[in-house]
């Protein structure tokens, strides 16, 4: 399947490109604004008003409904391990037979998580339903975009407009099945369309929270900070902090560098500045990119080495603080 | 529709793009040094970050808490380095030149606000950068050497943008491509290659980062996040290969010991740069570049 399915899902089809500043053809000031005077598009625009409430909210809402615990993966830096730990939270929820795990990829212009999870090449099946996930497990279901191009290399070219239908689409027509404990949410570094967006459609139906992914140097924790600042802004609960590629343990003499120094006190530093928790830090394992790139999961290979420990260590105190938020949730209801 | 170049860039001689389709693969870090590389040649280098939601240089470059001022021309970037202090010859090497930096991140009231933009609002800030910014050596009405571009990840609104705002600018010398050694970076990697075919822009080559880490103890080379996969991207579609960089702890921590407003009296990471082990590699890399004698824009 082609993505320019994507087309048919942004109701307000545009002659033309929008112009700077261009408040959204689907914002309330859509072809009412000053930058649409002049603009090819104001009257398709002015005409689809009134615009009220997203009609496919209601949809979103339901779809999500069957979900208990939504999850989003969070990093302003890229290349800090967002898809690794993403795929890793999810084989080590899915080890647990009787949990049904989900795990969605919204990096749409590098989806790295169908090779983490060893479902390159699939390809997604519509039908009545939705579109139906591609199945790494028998409990773990996951969905990409990579599945749907047609070839691996293809650059997925696309402003933020058309991101945007996609995750809706994502969110609406993805069949995970009667229901899902879990799903796991990948997104790409920044703050901008994929992240406002995903956090608007998945509102109503309530994010469990964010778990934040950073390395220990202050390059990488000057990003986080921001993604932090936006989690507060978009009100999403924090879950806590992971902190990856904190110190390599030399294969050979078993000497330990602190590769991506944390001259600012790293991780955990931060965590007590902003007063969110401090989930642990991951070494730095060689044969995780391997187990990544190979598409199998790591606990199952390595699950004597440190790095195996310390992330199972992360997953269970991130669980801990997922079940802590809704046993507040009954007492105060 | 304007044919014109972007009004910035009349006094510009050369173009480079740093791209990635990955994240934290060091395409600010490949920025970084090869503007400290090409400023070490002499040649007089303006760096521009595009990465709007994510900038790094300020940090890299030491130079976080300065300003960016107006002038009658339009923006005035922030100087990194100048030589107006320096001797025409030093220890008989090339004088060096000098390195001015332009970032959202100079333009943000608190280090850890977020810029939470969409796609609209980030293309007009990159064609406001590439309009607005004034762009010579120093003081003097010089034109510049080199314009770096360091972007964010992906092929998305700000590649888009940068796309359409060069397009009229040619000659442009090309792209920088940057990846990682493992699959799960380089299949992101042509993915950012594709990209560039489609816009038809030069790729001057691909540099592999992060390629092996040497054990400071028992200087055993581990390749942590795999090997080869640059050589091998670079050989499957034919394009040429820059060279390796390994992984530096050291780099990082110059980095946060140079010159900035924090520890203040410390020396310039121009200056400790010149003993960093990347230094040499960089050097062949940017070479390897310079060998190309693309023509000069102006």
């Amino acid at each position: 399947m082609a993505p320019s399915v994507v087309n048919d899902v942004s109701k307000t089809q545009l002659t033309a490109e929008e112009p700077e500043h261009c408040p959204g053809p689907e914002s309330e000031q859509a072809g009412k604004d000053d930058a649409c005077d002049g603009c090819a598009n104001q009257d398709i625009c002015s005409s689809q008003i009134p615009k009220g409430p997203d009609p496919d909210m209601p949809l979103i809402t339901k779809k999500l409904g069957m979900i208990d615990h939504k999850v989003l993966v969070l990093s302003g830096k890229g290349g800090v391990g967002k898809s690794t730990f993403t795929s890793m939270l999810s084989w080590a929820l899915a080890a647990d037979e009787d949990l049904e795990v989900g795990a969605m990829d919204l990096d749409i212009c590098g989806p790295s998580l169908p090779r983490m999870l060893g479902a390159e090449g699939e390809s997604v099946h519509q039908s009545n339903s939705g579109w139906s996930p591609v199945y790494v497990a028998d409990n773990l279901g996951m969905m990409s975009i990579s599945f749907m191009l047609p070839d691996e290399d293809s650059a997925v070219i696309w402003r933020g407009a058309k991101k945007n239908g996609l995750i809706k689409q994502f969110l609406k027509d993805v069949n995970w099945g009667e229901h899902l404990d879990y799903l796991v949410v990948d997104t790409p570094p920044g703050t901008s369309d994929e992240h406002l967006s995903v956090s608007t459609y998945m509102k109503e139906s309530g994010i469990d929270g964010a778990l934040i992914v950073t390395t220990p140097q202050e390059v990488s924790l000057l990003d986080v900070r921001k993604e932090i600042d936006f989690c507060r802004k978009a009100d999403i609960k924090i879950l806590g902090l992971v902190e990856n590629m904190s110190g390599f343990v030399c294969p050979n003499c078993k000497g330990e560098s602190k590769i991506f120094k944390p001259t600012t006190g790293g991780g955990e530093q931060l965590c007590k500045d902003l007063n969110i928790p401090f989930l642990g830090s991951v070494p730095l394992d060689p044969r995780i990119g391997q187990a990544c790139d190979a598409g199998v999961s790591f606990f199952e290979e390595y699950a004597d080495s440190p790095a195996a420990t310390a992330i199972l260590d992360v997953v269970d105190a991130l669980r801990d603080q997922i079940e802590i938020s809704l046993d507040k949730l009954k007492i105060s209801s | 529709m304007e044919q014109q170049p972007p009004r910035s860039l009349a006094n510009v001689k050369h173009i480079v793009l740093v791209l990635s389709g990955k994240g934290g693969v060091g395409k600010s870090s490949v920025t970084t040094q090869t503007a400290l590389t090409l400023v070490n040649k002499g040649f007089d280098v303006g760096v521009l970050d595009i990465d709007l939601t994510g900038p790094s240089l300020p940090r890299m470059f030491g130079v976080e808490k300065k300003q960016v001022f107006q002038s009658t021309n339009g923006w005035v970037p922030v100087s990194v380095y100048s030589n107006a202090l320096d001797p025409v010859e030093k220890n008989g090497k090339t004088r060096r030149g000098n390195l001015s930096l332009m970032s959202l991140g100079f333009l943000l009231g608190d280090r850890g606000n977020s810029v939470v933009w969409r796609g609209p609002k980030k293309t007009a800030m990159i064609r406001q950068f590439l309009k607005d910014v004034v762009w010579n050596s120093g003081s003097s009405s010089k034109p510049l050497d080199y314009l770096i571009i360091d972007t964010p990840p992906g092929t998305s609104d700000e590649h888009i943008a940068i796309a359409e705002e060069l397009r009229w600018a040619s000659p442009i010398d090309g792209a920088i491509i940057v990846t990682t050694p493992q699959q799960v970076a380089t299949a992101d990697v042509r993915k950012e290659i594709n990209f560039c075919q489609k816009i038809e822009l030069d790729i001057l080559g691909i540099v592999e980062n992060m390629s092996g880490f040497i054990c400071p103890y028992c200087a055993e080379c581990t390749n942590i996040f795999s090997s080869g996969g640059g050589k091998a991207l670079s050989e499957s579609l034919n394009l040429d290969f820059l060279g390796n960089i390994p992984i530096a702890p050291k780099f990082v921590e110059f980095i946060e010991m140079q010159d900035n407003e924090e520890n203040d009296g410390k020396r310039k990471l121009i200056d400790l740069y010149e003993e960093c082990e990347l230094s040499p590699i960089m050097n062949g890399v940017i070479d390897k570049i310079l060998a190309k004698d693309l023509p000069s824009r102006i």
